[in-house]
């Protein structure tokens, strides 16, 4: 268990930026806040820098696409307070048309490949980033890869055709 | 001005590659059969393929006995190019480089599902057989093949060494393959 419950490291959020960050959930006692990308530096920087909280480490930044939702395109930042032993979600969504969001590699350097990946595989554009471009795909790609639009299989494959299955 | 004769030489018997004509079907045989048996592989493993690979040049098998013993890590002097693995695309241009570097005569023999097809792979980032970027020899199916496949693979490359002209490169139906993947 941390030294922090998940109730006061709440609180202590809620007090600190009232209504601007709504708690989701706690699945598996993680507690999940969703913000907006307004605010995602200063809550970031606050989860960091505040004395009592210390979340130093940036666990990782990820993507996800619900492509049902009205702002699509989802930022997920996890966050882990070593001297706490206390770990923190934060989901920041984005409209399809408008998918920038501030850098976090402000507050930590290594943020800098996770924003690059999640450029790459969800087109996420993080404004300030240093160096934008794809980390893992070919340069020449043209989709982003994990977005439900664009199809999982490469079109070259021509073993898996109907015709061979008398399909 | 001296008055000495100077002889001609006699005609040389020439022809392709070496000084001898009046056999060279008999040269490509002889050149062919010497190529067969000191062929130097150069293992491009990128995964499990690469595991049985490693099984294939070890004593139990011994790829040895077929006279490829001495392995190239540099493809400047290698004859066989072995792509044995999962080729992503961002290794693609890396593989064609590769290729790209060995000389002539050359051959390309894909090991495994994955460098034949793509295998389980189906998916955006992984190259759907080598075939995509460079010419391919023999496939070798399995997943991974067993040792045994390798050097059945491997033996179906010699004979292609033993029957093939001495100077492959230039026949046009080789130059033709070469330009339809943009090598020349």
């Amino acid at each position: 268990m941390g030294k922090i419950s998940n109730e006061d490291l709440l609180k202590k959020i809620s007090d600190k930026f009232q209504d601007q960050v709504t708690p989701v959930g706690q699945p598996f006692g993680l507690l999940t806040l969703e913000t907006s990308r307004e605010q995602i530096i200063d809550v970031l920087s606050f989860l960091k820098n505040d004395a009592a909280l210390q979340f130093i480490y940036l666990t990782d930044i990820t993507g996800i696409h619900y492509p049902e939702q009205e702002k699509p395109i989802g930022v997920i930042y996890h966050l882990h307070s070593l001297v706490n032993n206390v770990r923190i979600r934060i989901k920041v969504f984005l409209a399809d048309a408008d998918v920038h969001i501030s850098t976090a590699t402000v507050l930590w350097n290594g943020a800098n490949w996770m924003e690059r990946e999640t450029y790459d595989l969800f087109g996420v554009i993080f404004d300030g980033h240093p160096d934008l471009r794809r980390i893992l795909n070919v340069d020449d790609m043209t989709a982003f890869p994990m977005r439900k639009e664009f199809p999982l299989e490469d079109p070259n494959r021509v073993d898996k055709k109907d015709y061979f299955f008398g399909r | 001005m001296s008055d000495i004769q100077i002889v001609e030489a006699p005609a040389g018997i020439e022809g392709a590659g070496f000084f001898a004509t009046s056999a060279t079907s008999a040269i490509d045989k002889a050149i062919g059969l010497g190529r067969s048996y000191s062929l130097w592989p150069l293992p491009f493993a990128t995964s499990c393929c690469g595991i049985e690979f490693m099984a294939t040049m070890s004593p139990h098998y011994d790829l040895a006995r077929f006279g490829a013993e001495r392995l190239s890590f540099s493809p400047r002097q290698a004859d066989l190019l072995m792509v044995m693995g999962t080729i992503a695309k961002k290794m693609g241009p890396v593989l064609r480089q590769v290729y790209l570097q060995m000389a002539e005569p050359r051959w390309v023999m894909a090991v495994g599902a994955c460098a034949s097809s793509g295998g389980i792979f189906d998916t955006y980032s992984v190259l759907q057989g080598i075939d995509e970027i460079i010419p391919v020899d023999v496939y070798v199916p399995g997943c991974p093949p067993r040792p045994e496949a390798i050097i059945d693979g491997f033996m179906d490359i010699q004979k292609l060494v033993q029957t093939e002209a001495l100077r492959r490169r230039n026949e046009p139906k080789y130059q033709e393959l070469l330009a339809s993947y943009g090598i020349q």
